[in-house]
């Protein structure tokens, strides 16, 4: 596609999304200030499996834990600053990637999905076993962080409009700090490793180290978005870092095709829509989003954004006729 | 921990290892030959349970309902594998995973609107519903001998069929190349299926075999399945043999942890895993 | 021609290496030097052991035996991405590129790992003027510069085969490791490679593996002979030619050295 054509239809599915308060519905506010949160943990997460080769089947952990630590600083020090608990929630989440990507990034292939599986799946159970963050029954947030500084005060999470505006502002930010990385010399290493690992390390580079920042990066990214769920809904549940969700995110990434960070972004979007519109039509929904993925892999591999190349080739192959 | 409540233990650990065996071998079979991930596999287990479930109640004999209940595993699976699986051999794991994890979704639903969603026990056979006396306290109860004796019994049948059988000639060497095997002029497809099949009902014969004592209840597949990743991890994907082994180790490390350190119990396996996988990354039964 | 007539600078030495699989021994006792401005040929027909003794030399394959030193230092336990950055590069038997990135991504990436930041995620790799130019450079040297803006998947093979050569310049190594350059290329492309692995030479150390003779014997300064996984004869190209145990180990495998 034409990079200003890009550029312009970017602008305007942004000045789209900024106008839905405009709607006045507060289903409605919420519902998209979730899309963004999640287009936020999908593109996190398509850091690893769309640009490092990376299959990540525990990426929930880490939305789950900045989600806790949003939970339980607030439960213990009360009310906290937002430029505090932020960086916390973020440096807590990427902390717990690197220590499990030390482990699970010395596998490859099936054995790094499981492994990244199965201690997601323990930290889920520090959660839902232990009294740490309520067990099962999961917290509720006391207060939500405040924003201000000094004396000033520049917005309130409190408030409906400006959650959703911060929302946003934080997706925005991080489609633009990934864009930049991936931009950089690093992100050109991830993209080799992707491509042919065995080749970069006969080039020099230590892949190992590049990986697991890579899953570090990730994970911390993976925290704002389990940062804004925490104060976006005010509670938090083990099943945050439930396969589930894992699964749910990983479905994001695929369904709007690996390797973009657009269609991320629209693969969050399209899935929490199905998600509330198969909800809104029958109580057996994941009989419905079994179904549509079980559909979307035997007949449609390469996710959403792979759709405008096969309408073109099916129309040339058409003309060519 | 005295003598005898480490005999009830140790009980304890080779029946829960060895029903992981069980779970653990048709994953690690399908991982090893057919190069699939599948993330449906917990669901399995879920399914043989709910079965016998389903049949002790229908016919009052958990005998029979297993009688019953294999066969139709392995239609099941014969027919999954026909209908989805076979799709899925030249796809990446990406794929491999989103599609089982779609399946898991529709089965745990499906079980939800078929059979709802309480928790349901399940009848031990009468003849086996006693208890061996081991000290004048404590005694221990003879069905899960009774697992325990069946497991080792497929165990060595396994066994058997591995090494000594065409099949598992085929299963061996389609282990290595599916080329070698197709030039031989072995049908793959005919042997995929079976293997498959095969999982399927070593999975649901698992949940049959547990049912009584865990009782059936929703989502009851997705624990297995992830502990039995993590026996397929320690063993070594497609190795029958360091699954056998793996699901050992894990059934007392799970076992004991729950007694010694009790409140780290649900992370115990997972360091295990943790310390294997920094000792052996390809799993403990992989040649160096 | 002869650059050993002046005191020659060891580049890389190996003393008795070997290695087993199993039961099976693919190298045994394998004694390599090569010096700067020299070109090394490994020969051998095909199973003689060629391949696992570079994959030895670059780090690819732990040896069970045996010892390697680059420039008179210990590397013998380096892994391949260390000993890149020492100065040991090289290049694949069947091609191993970025198939889906462009000829100057490839090279660049080469360039890249002598000056890795990556904690500078906010500056944009495109923008790393040094890395760019060299990567051109190398892209010229191994002559390539017609294809700059190429994917790289789609080349063919020959150029694909240059590409390797570019990646490895582009790394600075000191010794290059060859392995069948020449492979799969037909009579002009196999001409040019041999002018571009004259031209390295100059400044450089080089070792190959190759089967094309006439190539061998237009560019080899020293020949290795390896026959089962055992060293047979290793001299200047006159000695090998005229060697009669050479004669003899090649007499009943005359087709495989053609291949």
């Amino acid at each position: 596609m034409n990079t200003h054509v890009s550029l312009i239809l970017k602008l305007i599915a942004v000045i789209a999304i900024a106008c839905v308060p405009l709607s006045g519905e507060s289903f409605y506010v919420e519902l998209v200030a979730k899309m963004l949160l999640m287009a936020i943990f999908a593109m996190s997460l398509d850091l690893l499996v769309g640009f490092t080769g990376l299959v990540s089947f525990g990426h929930a952990a880490y939305f789950g834990i900045a989600a806790y630590s949003v939970a339980l600083f607030s439960a213990n020090f009360g009310q906290m600053s937002l430029w505090v608990l932020l960086p916390a929630a973020i440096l807590l989440s990427a902390l717990a990637a690197l220590v499990i990507g030390f482990f699970a990034i010395r596998t490859k292939g099936i054995y790094f999905i499981m492994v990244t599986l199965a201690f997601a799946q323990m930290a889920y159970f520090v959660f839902h076993d232990t009294p740490v963050g309520g067990g099962s029954d999961g917290m509720f947030l006391d207060a939500r962080p405040s924003t201000a500084i000094g004396s000033w005060v520049p917005f309130d999470l409190d408030n409906e409009l400006h959650m959703f505006y911060f929302a946003l502002a934080m997706m925005l930010l991080v489609y633009a700090f990934l864009q930049r990385v991936l931009q950089s010399p690093f992100g050109r290493v991830l993209m080799g490793i992707k491509s042919n690992e065995h080749r970069m390390q006969s080039l020099g580079y230590y892949t190992f180290g590049y990986k697991l920042a890579a899953f570090s990066l990730a994970g911390g990214l993976g925290g704002v978005a389990g940062f804004l769920y925490a104060v976006l809904f005010g509670y938090v549940t083990p099943e945050l870092l439930s396969w589930h969700e894992s699964g749910n995110v990983l479905l994001m990434v695929i369904l709007g095709g690996m390797g973009s960070l657009v269609g991320a972004v629209m693969g969050a979007f399209v899935f929490e829509a199905m998600r509330e519109f198969f909800a809104d039509i029958t109580k057996y929904w994941q009989l419905l989003m079994g179904s549509v993925i079980v559909a979307l892999v035997l007949f449609m591999p390469g996710g959403l954004t792979a759709i405008p190349g096969r309408i073109k080739r099916a129309l040339q192959g058409g003309a060519a006729k | 921990m005295d003598f005898a409540s480490f005999l009830i233990q140790t009980l304890n650990s080779l029946q829960y290892g060895l029903l992981l065996f069980l779970v653990a071998s048709g994953l690690t079979l399908v991982f090893g030959i057919m190069g699939i991930i599948n993330l449906a596999h917990g669901s399995f287990y879920m399914i043989g349970a709910y079965i016998a479930f389903v049949l002790t109640s229908a016919t009052g004999s958990l005998m029979l309902a297993i009688a019953l209940g294999i066969p139709l595993a392995l239609a099941i699976g014969a027919f999954l594998e026909w209908a989805l699986f076979s799709h899925l051999y030249k796809r990446d794991h990406l794929e491999q995973v989103l599609l089982t994890f779609g399946l898991i979704l529709i089965f745990e639903q499906l079980r939800s609107i078929l059979i709802g969603d309480d928790v349901h026990g399940v009848a031990i056979p009468a003849f086996l519903d006693m208890s061996i006396q081991l000290t004048e306290v404590m005694s221990y109860p003879v069905y899960r001998l009774a697992i325990s004796a069946v497991c080792i019994v497929l165990a060595i049948a396994l066994y058997y069929v591995i090494q000594r059988t065409r099949l598992g000639m085929m299963i061996r060497a389609g282990n290595d190349d599916r080329t070698m095997v197709e030039a031989l002029g072995i049908n793959i497809n005919m042997m995929y299926r079976v293997v498959f099949a095969l999982g399927v009902a070593l999975a649901a014969l698992a949940g049959m075999l547990a049912a009584p004592i865990s009782s059936v209840y929703p989502n009851m597949g997705s624990s297995v399945l992830i502990i039995s990743f993590v026996v397929v991890v320690i063993g070594g994907i497609g190795s029958v043999w360091g699954a056998l082994v793996a699901a050992l180790i894990v059934g007392f490390a799970d076992t004991f942890g729950k007694v010694l350190l009790p409140e780290i119990s649900g992370m115990i396996v997972y360091l295990v895993m943790a310390v294997v996988l920094l000792w052996r990354p390809e799993g403990i039964l992989k040649k160096a | 021609m002869n650059a050993t007539t002046r005191a020659p600078e060891v580049l890389l030495e190996a003393r008795k290496l070997t290695r087993r699989f199993g039961g099976l021994v693919a190298n045994q006792d394998i004694d390599v030097t090569l010096e700067r401005g020299m070109i090394h040929v490994l020969l051998g027909p095909n199973g003689a052991g060629k391949s696992t003794c570079i994959n030895m030399l670059s780090g690819d394959l732990p040896p069970s035996e045996g010892e390697i030193r680059y420039l008179g230092q210990d590397i013998t336990r380096l892994t391949a991405a260390q000993r890149s950055q020492v100065g040991i590069g090289r290049s694949y038997q069947r091609t191993n590129i970025f198939p889906q990135f462009t000829v100057l991504e490839n090279v660049r990436l080469a360039a890249q790992s002598r000056r890795q930041q990556p904690w500078r995620i906010f500056s944009k790799a495109m923008e790393a003027k040094w890395a760019l130019e060299k990567a051109h450079a190398c892209i010229e040297e191994a002559g390539l510069g017609k294809r700059t803006d190429w994917v790289s998947g789609v080349l063919s093979h020959g150029e694909q085969r240059q590409l390797e050569i570019a990646m490895v310049l582009a790394t600075d190594a000191q010794v290059l490791l060859l392995d069948e350059p020449l492979a799969g290329m037909g009579s002009e492309e196999s001409a040019n490679m041999v002018q571009v692995l004259k031209r390295l030479r100059q400044t450089r150390g080089i070792l190959l593996v190759e089967h094309d003779m006439d190539a061998v014997f237009a560019v080899a300064d020293r020949i290795t002979v390896m026959v089962n996984g055992q060293l047979l004869e290793c001299g200047p190209p006159a000695q090998i030619k005229a060697s009669v145990a050479v004669q003899q180990a090649y007499l009943g495998t005359e087709d495989s050295l053609h291949v």
